[in-house]
């Protein structure tokens, strides 16, 4: 995995492990300097984008959703925000309520699967979440447990626990009833208390003392910690709707990657996922949850991305306290959705997935017929910023043996909880 | 007996779960298709004491060549398994499993070999041959049990 070259290393991962999708990184150190660092993307461009041109948009949900296994609702989320905007419609006030507890189960089972499976083994020293289990085993129980509770919410909503079918344009094609969602909660509550025991548990854990200078950037909301809705803001003065995103960030083909790189115009690369919507809206978590984390030492800004664990361990606990205020006010709508006719214009949704913001623009014609779709997942906006983690990262490492700074440089990505699959479905193909 | 098929049948030789799963239903066998992502593999198996887990596998063989492991003894190659693009899949759920003492009695999986895993493609005629050939044997083994005196 990794070598020595021309007396210089290189750190080599031909494969990462534990992330969704498939990459590796490439790091060429000369002496104690870094000389290039890569994240290579090497996952087949899967082409969405294309897919959707010439679809109707009520297929748009549905097709969308196919992008990722781990956060469909992200995607369907971001999907009809952007296309209500172009029909001119707003879904009744119990839809709202109803998608922002869809998102909350897609946040308790991607970060439950991320916290403990992808990432704990890093901070324990295990290679791998079943060499973890032989040791803790309550722990992983405690996981397994977790993601379920994520799972169920999720069937209630959404039909089944991947790639739900119950998002349409304006609302939902089947609403569940008071007592569907009531039957979760001794569940929910179950898991408010485990993900408050679970931030407590990773706040100990040991953190490479690492720090940048980031920019950050998410939705933020007048009342809400943001999932649905928001202005995009930043911690160097950003502050635009999500009509505005293409003015301010532009994506970029890199030799290395068969996802495009996103970067703020004439700034460069940022962050988008837990950590900055932590210190961006930190005023803005329920009360439980920000308790839980001034108990445990974790106050904004927090510029270790290591520490991301623990920051997902707080956004476990919001999405629990979160759902479970929603279930207790949930009323049924009058109509499951709210119908439109087809015009022709162009729509922009922003939403927050589980690993950051996630902007879509459609363009429909007058039929209703998809003209042009634009997808900008998070893991492809953290992209540069992975690879500017590392430059520096590695950097400290330098004097370390290769093996230990290649399992130090795989934790650094893994920081990000990057889903590759997502990330690869935009790269435009021309043929001439 | 719990039958679980796991695979995309948009993504070549992935197909060889619920392609098994197609041809049981020839024989009037229920099985149920699932991703094979280790989490959902382990509450979907969870409770039962018999189980079947189909998945095309990457072991080297010729494509089509189909293998039987007693997941309770044989150690499973993460490696054999990810044809997909789960980073936690059918080994990881058997091993899980075993640390977590949560392993059915009695697991079996069967693999049969592919090759190609492109997606928006159809399975190979050696990975479609074998999955007959698994689902008629299973089926045959169902068909024995009931019948037992």
């Amino acid at each position: 995995m990794s070598a020595k070259t021309n007396g210089g290393r290189q750190i080599r991962v031909d494969c990462l492990a534990r992330v969704e999708g498939e990459g590796g990184i490439r790091i060429k150190l000369k002496g104690e300097q870094v000389q290039d660092v890569q994240l290579h993307i090497f996952e087949p461009p899967r082409l969405f984008e294309g897919f959707l041109r010439g679809r109707h948009y009520t297929e748009v949900p549905d097709i969308v959703a196919r992008i990722c296994g781990i956060c469909p609702v992200a995607y369907q989320m971001s999907a009809v925000h952007a296309l209500e905007s172009i029909l001119g419609i707003t879904p009744h006030p119990a839809v709202r309520l109803l998608r922002r507890l869809f998102y909350c189960a897609e946040w308790i089972e991607s970060h439950a699967l991320h916290v403990y499976m992808l990432h704990a083994p890093d901070f324990l020293g295990y290679p791998d979440a079943i060499a973890m289990a032989r040791d803790h085993r309550a722990t992983v129980e405690q996981a397994l447990r977790l993601k379920k509770t994520g799972n169920q919410l999720m069937i209630a909503l959404g039909g089944r626990e991947i790639h739900p079918i119950s998002v349409a344009v304006g609302g939902f094609y089947r609403t569940p009833s008071r007592g569907d969602l009531h039957a979760l909660v001794d569940e929910l509550e179950w898991a408010r208390d485990a993900s408050i025991a679970t931030a407590r548990f990773v706040a100990t854990l040991e953190f490479p003392d690492f720090e940048q200078d980031y920019e950050f950037v998410s939705l933020r909301h007048p009342s809400e910690y943001p999932l649905n809705e928001g202005r995009l803001v930043s911690n160097r003065c950003l502050d635009i709707a999500a009509t505005e995103f293409e003015e301010h960030f532009v994506e970029q083909h890199v030799k290395h990657s068969n996802a495009l790189h996103c970067r703020l115009r004439e700034r460069g690369s940022y962050m988008v996922g837990p950590i900055a919507r932590f210190n961006l809206n930190f005023d803005r978590l329920p009360e439980t949850a920000r308790q839980v984390a001034c108990d445990i030492g974790l106050t904004p800004p927090c510029v270790n991305p290591f520490r991301s664990i623990v920051v997902r361990a707080v956004e476990l606990v919001f999405a629990c306290e979160e759902a479970l205020r929603l279930v207790a006010e949930y009323e049924p709508p009058p109509e499951p959705r709210v119908e439109a006719a087809p015009r022709a214009g162009t729509g922009h949704g922003a939403t927050e997935a589980p690993r950051g913001t996630l902007y879509h623009r459609y363009e429909l014609d007058a039929g209703g017929l998809v003209v042009n779709a634009r997808i900008v997942p998070p893991t492809a906006q953290n992209q540069k910023r992975i690879e500017d983690d590392l430059w520096h990262y590695a950097g400290q490492l330098a004097s370390l043996p290769v093996e230990a700074i290649t399992a130090r440089c795989e934790q650094a990505v893994r920081n990000y909880d990057p889903c590759i699959s997502c990330a690869t479905h935009f790269v435009r193909v021309e043929v001439c | 007996m719990l039958i679980l098929c796991c695979g995309n049948p948009d993504r070549g030789d992935d197909g060889a779960g619920p392609l098994v799963a197609r041809r049981l239903r020839a024989f009037e066998v229920e099985a149920r298709v699932c991703g094979g992502e280790a989490l959902s593999l382990m509450e979907e198996w969870r409770g039962a004491d018999d189980v079947i887990v189909v998945d095309a596998v990457i072991t080297g063989a010729l494509t089509g060549t189909i293998t039987v492991w007693d997941a309770s003894t044989a150690e499973l190659a993460p490696g054999w398994f990810h044809c997909s693009t789960h980073s936690l899949g059918v080994a990881e759920a058997v091993g899980m499993a075993r640390a977590m003492g949560r392993l059915p009695k009695r697991l079996r999986i069967w693999g049969i070999d592919g090759r190609r895993f492109e997606p928006g493609t159809r399975a190979a005629p050696a990975v479609a041959k074998a999955a007959g050939v698994v689902a008629e044997r299973i089926a045959r083994e169902i068909e024995l049990c009931t019948n037992l005196p």
